[in-house]
């Protein structure tokens, strides 16, 4: 199982959070999500309610977002669940974040595909910059954490930065990616190599190339 | 090689957009309507006879699956459909393609197979770290609402029918069709034991079939072009198209969708541009996921990629997702980080996964190093069999068979490193 970091409920969280509510626009956005669900089982609606929180907390304090006990309190109450119930699902999934973390979360991929195809270098390009797995930069700009598969894996090496991809990475373009995001730039997302539009071979796709210029039918082929 | 003609994913690349529009202009939603008025019990028998084994791993028969299901559901008791888009399985990434860039084949397909098994809606559960997808898929449903695709009179069928889409959070049991039930509905996702079977009590204890996304996308297209058409492509017990991905070390990893059987050889030349450093360079492959076990070069170059051919060379076809390691490899750190990912996402409910995947891993990273023992080989490998086949799902087995494929087919390489090291004498004191 994961390691489960230590959840910080000191007072001072509690000061901080304690008054967390919706914003106008994720009370809007939390009853569309509860109404995916059959009436009574506005449970289901638990999983993208923490998400949606995270993001809110992630935009009151410039960061990718994390969830203080408190607002996981909040949460468990809109859903009029017990708290331990929404607790346990938020320290159960990973992309909760139980701490605080940077601007912007350096999610690298070291499972065996990407370990193929260079992880390594990609890890040593966040180390080069001062990033310790596990931790949040001094300055509060990326905190680094090695991550189990992405599901990109043929254009591993891959990195997530919050909502973002980044793949057929090496060292250099990680670097690149890096900066311009330490710039306050937006990188360009996807595949790094110039000669790669999304998962097709390198260089051009073996099969279906009438659809590279025009959204071909092939159905006048059948 | 598979014709363009009769590939069913046309724009897997993306070069096109996936909206509604352009997906029409390809075929899809092409007289929905009309595919649906054959009949609920003779679209499942027309599936059953285009030969589809479900495309998340297991490979069970699709049609055989959706005819599990209650013919008469009750009112207070209505079925379900659950599409498996949690696609985390190490190597897989052929859903992700699919969901950005033809989500609309998928929510035809979701339609098309909900009203076969009378569902009354389907939940599509993708990945939480699939971002942009979801915002992709997301929104291709909404334009499909806003079509009069879905909801009430679903294409003008007669037939209600929602798609909702259900976020994951990061975890790779939900995979798994009763832990993702349990996801579902707002839980920890730990699988259940069964029976009872999803098709009898299933989410929120409603009937409940589980499908993949690829298995769940291809059904609008064979029954247009019918099941003769589909199950001309590959063997016996293995036909159709198959979307394959090639990660690792060839000289151009991809996904590309090929005929069910097509040999390893000819899909990485076709494809991959070869082997990077030539076919003498090729150490093994896992053919189908972490899960599998792997293969040696001599025996994977000419199988058949299907079901039964990998299953002839000890492995197995899973989700076609094909890992190649050339001879740079460190064969033995490839299987260990695949450890580390099961100890890492073993959900913790059966005591020989939550203790055996950690110690299995431990015992990994030294054999890695050489800092063991030689008899330390039988031991891991003792232990590997009593996790596998002693828990409630697969996650065990799943970890316990790519370090068994490992001992037997690199025990010499790894009793090599204990000798380097001079572990074997120091341990045996």
């Amino acid at each position: 199982m994961a390691d489960a970091p230590q959840i910080p409920d000191e007072a001072e969280t509690r000061a901080r959070w304690g008054a967390f509510a919706w914003t106008a626009e994720s009370a809007e956005k939390a009853k569309a999500i509860v109404a995916r669900y059959p009436a009574g089982r506005q449970r289901s609606a638990v999983m993208p309610l923490l998400d949606l929180a995270q993001r809110q907390v992630g935009a009151e304090t410039q960061t990718q977002g994390w969830l203080p006990v408190p607002v996981i309190e909040f949460v468990a109450g809109q859903l009029d669940m017990p708290f331990i119930r929404a607790y346990e699902v938020a320290t159960f999934y990973t992309m909760y974040n139980l701490v605080p973390v940077g601007r912007y979360h350096v999610q690298v991929c070291g499972t065996t595909p990407c370990l193929l195809r260079g992880s390594d270098d990609v890890m040593a390009a966040c180390k080069n910059r001062g990033m310790v797995k596990g931790k949040t930069t001094p300055d509060g700009l990326f905190t680094l954490t090695e991550v189990e598969c992405m599901g990109t894996c043929t254009n591993a090496p891959m990195v997530q930065i919050n909502d973002d991809n980044y793949e057929d990475l090496d060292y250099d373009s990680t670097v690149r990616i890096l900066d311009a995001l330490a710039a306050g730039e937006q990188p360009k997302t996807g595949p790094q190599t110039p000669k790669r539009h999304t998962s097709e071979p390198e260089g051009g796709p073996t099969t279906l190339k009438e659809m590279v210029q025009a959204n071909h039918d092939y159905r006048k082929d059948w | 090689m598979l014709a363009d003609k009769d590939r069913i994913f046309t724009n897997l690349y993306g070069f096109q957009p996936w909206n509604l529009k352009s997906a029409q202009a390809r075929g899809d939603w092409d007289n929905t309507k009309d595919l649906m008025k054959r009949g609920q019990d003779a679209i499942i028998e027309e599936i059953k006879a285009s030969g589809l084994r479900g495309r998340g791993g297991a490979g069970f028969p699709t049609g055989l699956k959706w005819s599990f299901m209650p013919k008469e559901p009750r009112a207070d008791r209505p079925s379900f459909l659950v599409i498996n888009a949690d696609e985390s399985e190490p190597g897989s990434c052929k859903d992700r393609e699919i969901i950005r860039h033809d989500p609309h084949k998928l929510i035809e397909g979701a339609l098309i197979a909900g009203f076969a098994m009378r569902a009354r809606a389907a939940y599509i559960y993708i990945r939480g770290e699939f971002i942009r997808e979801a915002e992709t898929l997301f929104a291709a449903v909404q334009e499909a609402y806003d079509a009069g695709l879905l909801g009430k009179n679903a294409a003008k069928s007669g037939y209600d029918f929602d798609v909702f889409v259900h976020r994951g959070a990061g975890a790779y049991i939900c995979g798994e069709e009763t832990a993702m039930i349990e996801s579902l509905e707002g839980k920890k996702g730990q699988p259940r034991l069964k029976p009872p079977f999803p098709a009898g009590a299933g989410l929120y204890g409603c009937p409940t079939t589980v499908n993949n996304v690829e298995s769940i996308a291809v059904v609008p297209t064979i029954l247009r072009r019918g099941a003769p058409w589909f199950s001309s492509f590959g063997r016996e017990n293995n036909k159709g198209t198959k979307l394959f991905q090639i990660s690792g070390h060839v000289e151009r990893p991809c996904v590309v969708e090929e005929e069910m059987g097509i040999t390893f050889r000819e899909l990485i030349d076709k494809h991959c541009g070869g082997i990077r450093g030539g076919w003498d360079n090729l150490l093994a492959v896992i053919p189908g996921g972490s899960s599998v076990p792997l293969v040696p070069a001599a025996e994977i170059m000419d199988a058949p990629m299907d079901f039964d051919g990998l299953k002839a060379v000890g492995s197995g076809l899973g989700t076609a997702a094909a890992i190649v390691m050339d001879k740079s490899t460190d064969v033995v750190q490839a299987i260990s980080r695949i450890s580390y990912f099961y100890k890492h996402e073993s959900c913790g409910q059966c005591t020989p996964c939550r203790e055996g995947t950690g110690w299995m891993w431990r015992v990994m990273e030294r054999l890695r190093t050489g800092d063991a023992d030689i008899s330390e080989i039988d031991t891991l490998f003792d232990v590997t069999k009593q996790v596998e086949g002693h828990t409630i799902c697969a996650l065990g087995d799943a970890a316990a068979w790519p370090i068994q494929g490992l001992i037997k087919h690199f025990r010499p390489e790894i009793e090599r490193r204990i000798r380097e090291n001079g572990g074997a004498l120091e341990a045996g004191e």
